[in-house]
């Protein structure tokens, strides 16, 4: 059943990834209008102050003489002035940054969920169990030893099953953190 | 005997044979963290606790559906041993070992492939699953590195304000459409609200900035406080920059759970939140752990690379060049990092791989556009101005200034790491980084340079003045003509001189908090601010006096001469060479980042320079420095061998100690063998013929041991205290009421690595190093005499080192007091410290310690047990 474990954790990295590409994916061929700009940068120029232009443009058109309108100088010295201007085209994928600030939100907020349940709601269901009381208070965790209650992963239900692999990660994870907070073997 | 001792010898293959075959049991293989079940790592002496049944410590389930009906003899014989060739946590891998597993198991899918169509399948499967695995890890990474880039980004503009028409927008991306922005404040736009608009309704006034300065240091402390939580609930390996621990996983050591699925998961998070938080660290040391968290992850999906460990180290290497290579949209310096820096064993279609790595982690990244200019990298430069001979003083005094801060650098935070260690002070973790975050904040906000995102400060400070840019940096007095600073200059000299010592100071007493934290991102900003002082300097001084005849041909009045933002680039590389000591990868990366071509030399004599003033104080880098203060089991490869000690000398026993431990072929029972595993705490024992004879015959691992008999004991009948045990190919002859003997043959090393008594160590120790040893026997006449483990060679280098540098060393650890103003530890701190760095080697990872490494240290059986 580790396998089992093994395959779900892929599954989702796989579903997370794919949704990640095909997003990006997706965005590239129906650019938004908001995806692309092409931005000018004009510095002073004799008595004009700088300017910034900004428009949707293709990458084509993006230049000088189609970003800046109206032009601020008479015919004569448009040469000399788009000599100074820098033209930019820029892309960006709006989807890609949404739906990414979104997954990396949930997953922080799931995370907080789960951290407080460990640290509030755990301990108060299962008193008598030794091991969450560790994980709440583990400054005082160096002499209690988890016992080996034989293998609690071989349990029929799926529930039991998760139990058992949550009781095994958590014994996992307070062997981590003696080695690297209390005994300061790693990672000082 | 001589012609048995090659009878045997032909039959290396057989045992290497079972043994590879073994492995089957996924559970017991689980690396990732997840299983092998901790208990055994937590007393080393697995029997200690329980002498009866030895073998109950291990998680003996029969995984892989190997049939379990067998009971007989001899299908026992062909029946692999689940769990056999497989380590422990924190030991040592034998490389010899599993490359001969590897080439072994290639023969038999070679010699099958013929059998049918499936097989061929399998064999294609087989062939094609390094490119595929190396595949998958590039395309994990780059998208991991895209998410983090961009909630990093979008975080760290959280503690300014956010962007009220979508809320997923950091600042750049909210005023990316808008027209309203002008040629003074490009940043500014409508849609951007910082927290005093929101809250107070004004933006300016000193209400307002209070308002501000509250929110950043609110935010920041919540994310440390975030970041630092989420590791010590979920992730504890999830801290630090990793480097060190995966350069001392790819030498051949074992740390379970430190690649696994919630150590990647928590550091991917707690990253982006430590980046946000605004402490003094960087995102890339962290990014190489997150790609091998990724290559480990997806090895376990080849069983080609998921049941050896010598071949998961090669997509580990792979997975580290990708990481490199996302982090600075390096690939090519991605792939020098990992042949220079991190890999041990490097062979050319590792290179390939992570040729190939590099690549496709790139390539994701860049169609992700994390930083919308369709560049892989944040600081691109694009000036194409000469540079000219004389500049390279400048250049080199600054791989100078790198080289001593790399020093400072390093004795500093390891001084201060050791006090971490060591003191109770350690004990606060979660305290430390709020308050390393309060005093961050509240001493960066003041400061613009030191407000703004490190990345964004270093690329302001590479890109050159032009008449586009208004910032405060190139307030020139004539724009058009001359290089006469204006005020603005002046007082960003200023403000660029605080911030260098604010940031020499955290960025100490930050890497080594309890949260993600990499190295590279400081050092270059410090190097990039000393680099860009030394530009101005240079161009005022070239400004008014370029009458002086260094400047006169090169320098006429007007022209622009000297690029400060050139020195900005060389002073981040040679800052970032200091604290590394990385030469060519550092040259790659930094060229690759800038697009700067033109630049190769500069950058070469200021790295070059750096690393020489920075040996000069200590060969160490700052990953050496970390795995040493941490006792890791690494044998550095790059490190010279320069005594005259004997094999004899090192090997254990020592002359005072009790003899060797040893197993006789076939004159022991299964009681006397578990009677020898019990008293003693080696980790292998040397078979021989017999007491009379002393000969070598193989060598046999006590994990191995323990699960052979344990093994027996529930599957084969008969098989009880008294029955004699054999190493040989047939049973001994024995008296006919005797229970039935055990076989153990299979688990037998017939070919162990031996040197004579008479072997220079400086072999013996290029031996270890070239093939990843992890054990050697010594012998005289065939007989053996002692062993010698990694851990022997470790601790024997110490020694000489304590012995033939006590000059040096007393000057170390009288330096190290240096930032002791921190703590109360007074006078006697030296020699503390100097006890603890041996005791580290001594039970850190080893021996009779708690973790055992890889301590086969012989120890002695009296012969009157034997």
């Amino acid at each position: 059943m580790p396998s089992d474990r093994e395959g779900l954790w892929m599954l989702a990295a796989f579903a997370l990834m794919t949704l990640f590409l095909l997003d990006n994916v997706g965005v590239t061929q129906a650019k938004s209008f908001d995806d692309v700009r092409c931005k000018c940068i004009c510095p002073p120029y004799r008595n004009i102050s700088g300017h910034i232009y900004n428009r949707n443009f293709t990458q084509k058109d993006c230049n000088c003489l189609h970003v800046v309108d109206p032009m601020p100088v008479p015919g004569n010295d448009v040469e000399a002035y788009c000599l100074l201007c820098e033209c930019k085209y820029e892309e960006r994928s709006t989807n890609t940054i949404r739906v990414t600030i979104i997954i990396f939100l949930s997953v922080v907020g799931a995370l907080l969920l789960y951290m407080l349940f460990l640290l509030l709601v755990d301990p108060l269901i299962r008193k008598p169990d030794p091991l969450a009381q560790t994980l709440h208070n583990e400054e005082d965790s160096e002499d209690i030893q988890p016992q080996m209650s034989g293998d609690p992963a071989r349990g029929n239900t799926v529930l039991e099953r998760v139990e058992g692999a949550q009781q095994r990660w958590k014994k996992q994870v307070q062997e981590q953190r003696k080695t690297v907070f209390d005994r300061h073997k790693m990672l000082s | 005997m001589e012609s048995e001792q090659l009878y045997h010898r032909g039959y290396c293959r057989n045992s290497y044979n079972s043994i590879a075959s073994a492995s089957s049991d996924e559970e017991l293989l689980d690396g990732a963290g997840v299983i092998m079940d901790f208990h055994t790592t937590e007393d080393d002496n697995l029997l200690d606790g329980d002498a009866a049944s030895p073998g109950s410590n291990y998680n003996m389930s029969n995984g892989g559906g190997a049939p379990s009906s067998t009971t007989h003899l001899l299908d026992f014989l062909e029946e692999p041993i689940p769990g056999v060739g497989t380590y422990d946590d924190f030991h040592t891998i034998d490389w010899v070992r599993e490359k001969c597993k590897d080439r072994e198991r290639h023969r038999k899918i070679n010699s099958k492939k013929k059998e049918s169509a499936w097989e061929f399948t399998k064999s294609l499967y087989d062939a094609w699953s390094g490119w595929l695995v190396v595949t998958l890890t590039g395309l994990a990474s780059g998208a991991l590195a895209g998410l983090i880039d961009i909630a990093a980004d979008w975080m760290n503009d959280l503690k300014e304000g956010v962007c009220l028409s979508a809320l997923w927008f950091n600042h750049e991306q909210c005023c990316w459409t808008s027209n309203e922005t002008t040629f003074a404040e490009r940043d500014k736009c409508p849609q951007w609200k910082s927290w005093a608009e929101l809250i107070l309704g004004q933006a300016e006034g000193p209400g307002s900035y209070i308002m501000n300065y509250f929110m950043y240091i609110y935010w920041a402390l919540s994310f440390a406080f975030l970041a630092v939580c989420l590791v010590k609930v979920f992730a504890p390996y999830a801290c630090g920059s990793g480097i060190p621990e995966i350069k001392t996983i790819l030498s051949g050591f074992i740390i379970r759970g430190y690649l696994g699925k919630w150590t990647l998961m928590i550091k991917t998070i707690t990253l982006v939140l430590a980046v946000a938080s605004g402490l003094s660290l960087g995102k890339e040391g962290p990014l190489v752990h997150v790609a091998c968290c990724c290559g480990n992850i997806f090895s376990y999906l080849f069983p080609k690379y998921s049941k050896n460990e010598a071949k998961k180290r090669e997509v580990l290497s792979a997975a580290s060049a990708a990481g490199v290579s996302v982090a600075f949209g390096a690939p090519i310096g991605g792939v020098l990092f990992s042949l220079e820096e991190v890999s041990y064993y490097f062979p050319l279609k590792t290179l390939w791989r992570s040729f190939f790595a590099a690549l496709v982690a790139a390539f994701v990244l860049r169609s992700i556009n994390p930083f919308g200019n369709s560049r892989l990298v944040l600081f691109y430069v694009e000036y194409h101005t000469p540079w000219y001979l004389f500049e390279l003083i400048p250049f080199i005094l600054l791989g100078v200034f790198g080289g001593l801060w790399g020093a400072f650098f390093i004795r500093a935070n390891i001084a201060w790491c050791r006090r971490r260690k060591s003191t109770r002070f350690g004990k606060y973790p979660v305290l430390e980084v709020i308050l390393v975050a309060a005093i961050t904040a509240v001493v960066a906000f003041p400061n613009p340079y030191t407000r703004q995102n490190t990345s964004e400060l270093i690329k302001e400070l590479f890109t050159d003045c032009g008449p586009l840019e208004t910032s405060q940096l190139c307030q020139y007095r004539s724009q058009m003509t001359g290089n006469d600073a204006g005020p603005g200059v002046y007082s960003a000299m200023w403000q660029l001189c605080l911030a260098l010592i604010f940031k020499i100071i955290m960025t100490i007493f930050t890497f080594g908090l309890k949260v993600p934290s990499g190295l590279f991102i400081p050092s270059m900003a410090i190097g990039a601010i000393a680099g860009r002082i030394v530009g101005i300097a240079m161009e005022q001084l070239a400004y008014y006096h370029h009458d002086w005849f260094l400047f006169k041909e090169w320098c006429e009045v007007g022209a622009d001469c000297i690029t400060p933002g050139l020195y900005a680039m060389v002073g981040a590389a040679a800052c970032l060479g200091g604290v590394t000591r990385m030469t060519v990868s550092l040259v790659v990366i930094v060229f690759e980042l800038t697009g700067g071509l033109e630049y190769i030399v500069p950058l070469m004599a200021a790295v070059m320079t750096s690393k020489w003033v920075g040996d000069a104080f200590g060969r160490e880098g700052i990953y050496e420095s970390h795995i040493r203060l941490n006792g890791y089991p690494f044998l550095d490869a790059k490190e010279e061998f320069t005594h005259t000690t004997l094999a004899r000398e090192v090997m254990r026993p020592r002359r005072s100690d009790p003899p060797l431990a040893v197993m006789t072929q076939d004159d022991m029972t299964v009681e006397e063998l578990q009677a020898t595993i019990n008293e003693t705490s080696y980790n292998g024992f040397p078979v021989i013929v017999s007491k009379e004879s002393q000969r070598l015959v193989g060598f046999a691992l006590r994990r191995d041991i323990t699960i052979a008999i344990e093994n027996a004991r529930r599957k084969q009948e008969g098989i009880l205290p008294n029955s004699r045990v054999y190493f040989t190919q047939h049973a001994p002859t024995l008296p006919a009421d005797s229970p039935r003997p055990l076989k153990l043959r299979s688990i037998l090393d017939m070919s162990p690595f031996t040197v004579t008594d008479h072997t220079p160590m400086e072999i013996v120790v290029d031996i270890f190093r070239k093939l990843g040893l992890r054990q050697c026997l010594v012998t005289h006449n065939g007989i053996v005499l002692g062993i010698i483990t990694k851990k022997n060679i470790l601790e024997h280098l110490e020694e000489l080192k304590q012995h033939t540098e006590p000059l040096a060393a007393s000057w170390y650890y009288h330096k190290k007091r240096y930032p002791s103003p921190h703590g109360s530890n007074g006078k006697p701190r030296s020699r503390v410290h100097h006890v603890q760095l041996i005791r580290s080697f001594q039970d850190g990872w080893g021996g009779r310690g708690e973790d055992s490494e890889d301590e086969e240290e012989v120890g002695l059986l009296d012969s009157s047990n034997l």
